[in-house]
């Protein structure tokens, strides 16, 4: 079902989408309306420009509706509220029925099937990748797809273990962190505090084995940015999530890959138990994706080209749930810990749509092959038709 | 093995106790479904140093379960019976090690899309046990006492947001004197029914002196050495490879109180071993003096079940940024107040959520306090709820009103 408002404002929007989500259509004016422009022809024979680009940025600890669209969250979300939600079609329910760990849950994502690895372990993805299809079937270089990550375990994420896709054929993975790690090698580092911040839920333990990650000379070569420039800039930054979106921003200056997956992590500092660190997270999130969404909007590679997608991997434990601690963890697979929304924005995307139907997380490599035109045959999910 | 070649004999490891809590109820285990048994296991191991209430639940749960008919047995294990066990869960010796049995078998449940169904079966499994042996309120009504924000002067944060709907919004609380007045209360709570475990002071910083053998206290800066250790304990482990997050959550779990330069001697074991427990199994509680003064209300309402909670909160450390991380060169801690305070005030909730999931809840008690401030909000039978009072009043005046 699909429902258009255009016309409320932006806080109309979002006291639609706070209120519960099931009540959510009767919330909307405007409902024959709705079932009109759904008849309408497919979006994709709307604008389909050429050298099409995908940005892809999902929350990697996600944030629940209380402290994003309901209304007392609403404060954490200025950018994504004001600026964003109004020029796009926004999903309120996006379910993973998934294993709720970061790390086989973004690899969920970008395979669009529910993988079952362990999620601390060092290992590809069962199924292939979004990187992999794209590349594969629109013959395109190593250079046009890339993976901006924390470093926990990703660097495993850009190319699957199938054996009609894997090595060779996936995405660059760069780790912020890790390099960064790496640039300071000799200099010593803040002991336990680096460990939590490197990986909340489980100090430390980034896996050892290689990956098609990068090394800090690569980066040296591929973003033409020198380690002691790298690590002078790190040195200005609040946060992980700021080094990763510094390094994507250099890879649009650099490469402008035609598909670019950047996984932000802050909000998963919401495992140490500090709420206000959490919300810091999420304030941190709300203004990155307003920054890439404004890069992309002054890159000429990329204006007006460019269709981006914004996900949380998945929520956090409701309140209500005795096997959890509120938004601490993520243990309980409860609805709220499995229910999560989607923002796409971009050339040709409806502006100040709200989806209100249940969608899957595996749904998101369809809707970019529909739009790419790519063939994800071992994906589980479905195409969105709404924006693909 | 399956559970139908249990003995009594196997369970010679598990401490005196437990040992003879196992022995007894060999004849039921054999019984029960191998997703279950290892749970039950987890508890029935633990049991030599278990809070009352706990020994209480853990009793009767033993109890209901021998006191069924072979069918009804059956149909209130039906949904663990249902769940695929992998044959390397089914020959793991869970017997000895049922934490990390437990562990692994989430971790399968999770990869094989079975753990909503185990979920429904240990919803269903609660509903009926609960049905038969329903939880006992606490001898006296329950009062739960939350203090934050010592540090903050001045504050524009909104507090109480989630709370203010159950209760009333005192606007003008005289602060003078007003942790101690708080903390007499408590005193005079535990000294007039003086029960084991039933009274609880936790504190973020230093605890108040106080002299109450009733009152069970716990404080993030009486465990400075414990939480020392057992971070270099953590750091060591993993610098040597100890094989994963997973290993290293074995690991912790198996931590003694002896280890970490606390006593295990009798009269101290029990409440030693659960505050290893919050360091341990708590995530953040070893960084943050809020994440452990949240947790530790979590578990001691979760497990001792009190009569009388105290949790005050102290400013935590501010998170080291990122230019620090690059220096190298680890700064002093500075404290992080106004963080804190919406930490805590988070954390007020959650203690409140906590305490309304114990028997008795409709008639118990909450107040939670800005330290030093004239905030206030109270929860209580007698008060209603979502409303506001600009009436001036102390904090004895406040308890009197819900308690």
């Amino acid at each position: 079902m699909l429902n258009y408002l255009k016309g409320l404002t932006p806080h109309q929007i979002a006291q639609a989408v706070s209120r519960d989500r099931r009540d959510f259509l009767r919330a909307v004016t405007g409902a024959g309306a709705a079932t009109a422009l759904f008849s309408l022809a497919p979006l994709k024979a709307l604008a389909s420009p050429r050298g099409r680009k995908v940005v892809v940025v999902t929350f990697g600890g996600g944030a629940r509706d209380e402290e994003t669209f309901m209304p007392e969250g609403q404060e954490n979300i200025p950018h994504l509220l004001s600026e964003l939600i109004p020029k796009a079609t926004f999903f309120t329910q996006v379910i993973n029925r998934g294993i709720l760990g970061h790390y086989v849950a973004t690899a969920s994502l970008a395979t669009g099937v529910y993988e079952t690895f362990n999620n601390f372990a060092a290992v590809p993805p069962d199924n292939p990748t979004v990187f992999e299809y794209f590349r594969k079937d629109l013959k395109r270089p190593a250079s046009d797809a890339w993976v901006v990550a924390p470093s926990n375990g990703f660097n495993r994420i850009g190319e699957s273990g199938n054996r009609s896709y894997g090595e060779g054929l996936g995405a660059g993975v760069i780790l912020p962190k890790r390099l960064l790690t790496a640039a300071l090698s000799s200099g010593g580092r803040v002991e336990y505090q680096h460990l939590l911040r490197d990986n909340y839920e489980t100090p430390l333990y980034t896996p050892e084995l290689a990956g098609n990650e990068i090394d800090l000379e690569q980066l040296a070569e591929i973003l033409k940015l020198s380690v002691s420039d790298f690590t002078a800039h790190a040195r200005s930054l609040a946060s992980p999530d700021e080094l990763s979106v510094y390094v994507a921003r250099q890879l649009m200056r650099q490469l402008a890959p035609s598909l670019l997956w950047i996984t932000l992590h802050d909000i998963d500092i919401a495992h140490s138990g500090a709420y206000s660190l959490y919300i810091e997270g999420i304030q941190r999130s709300d203004r990155l994706c307003a920054e890439i969404w404004d890069a992309i909007q002054i890159a000429p590679e990329y204006a007006g080209r460019t269709t981006m997608f914004i996900l949380p991997d998945f929520g956090r434990d409701s309140d209500s749930d005795s096997g959890g601690n509120g938004f601490q963890h993520h243990r309980t697979g409860d609805p709220l810990s499995r229910t999560t929304w989607m923002m796409v924005l971009g050339p040709g995307v409806r502006e100040n749509v709200v989806v209100d139907r249940a969608v899957e997380s595996t749904d998101l490599v369809p809707t970019l092959g529909a739009l790419m035109g790519f063939s994800p045959r071992l994906s589980q999910g479905k195409p969105l038709m709404e924006v693909a | 093995m399956l559970p139908s070649e249990l003995s009594a004999e196997q369970f010679r490891a598990y401490p005196p106790e437990a040992r003879q809590l196992a022995t007894d109820h060999v004849a039921l285990f054999r019984e029960l479904p191998v997703s279950f048994l290892p749970i039950l296991l987890h508890e029935v191991i633990a049991y030599d140093w278990k809070f009352p209430a706990e020994r209480k639940d853990l009793d009767n749960q033993l109890a209901y379960l021998t006191a069924l008919p072979a069918g009804e047995l059956q149909r209130a294990m039906a949904g663990f019976a249902k769940v695929r066990l992998s044959p390397e869960l089914e020959h793991f010796d869970w017997v000895n090690a049922p934490e990390a049995f437990s562990d692994r078998l989430s971790a399968y449940l999770w990869a094989t899309h079975q753990i909503d169904a185990f979920h429904a079966a240990a919803v269903d499994y609660l509903r009926r046990y609960t049905e038969v042996s329903p939880p006992q309120p606490p001898p006296m009504v329950r009062l739960g006492i939350v203090v934050l924000g010592q540090g903050v002067a001045q504050n524009s944060y909104p507090l109480f947001r989630k709370l203010r709907p159950q209760g009333v919004y005192f606007k003008q609380v005289k602060p003078d004197n007003g942790f101690n007045i708080l903390l007499e209360a408590v005193l005079a709570r535990a000294a007039a029914h003086p029960i084991p475990y039933a009274h609880w002071y936790i504190d973020g910083g230093a605890e108040q002196a106080v002299s109450c053998p009733a009152l069970s206290r716990v404080s993030y800066d009486a465990l400075a050495s414990v939480r020392a250790s057992l971070l270099s304990k953590m750091e060591k482990a993993i610098q040597s490879g100890i094989g994963g997050p997973e290993a290293l959550r074995t690991m912790l779990t198996r931590v003694r109180p002896e280890e970490l330069g606390l006593s295990s001697a009798p009269g101290e074991a029990v409440l030693n071993r659960f505050q290893v427990s919050v360091l341990t199994e708590g995530s953040g509680t070893q960084i943050f003096s809020t994440s452990f003064v949240q947790w530790t209300a979590r578990e001691a309402l979760r497990r001792a079940q009190p009569a009388t909670l105290l949790a005050r909160f102290a400013p935590r450390q501010r998170q080291r940024p990122m230019n620090e991380l690059i220096s190298g060169k680890p700064s002093n801690i500075t404290l992080d107040p106004q963080g804190s305070l919406l930490d805590a005030d988070m954390g007020a909730y959650l203690t409140w959520v906590n305490q309304q999931r114990l028997a008795g809840a409709e008639q118990s008690s909450f107040l939670v306090w800005f330290e030093d401030h004239s905030e206030a909000l109270a929860i209580a039978p007698s008060l209603p709820r979502g409303t506001e009072s600009s009436s001036a009043i102390d904090l004895g005046g406040l308890l009197a009103q819900i308690t």
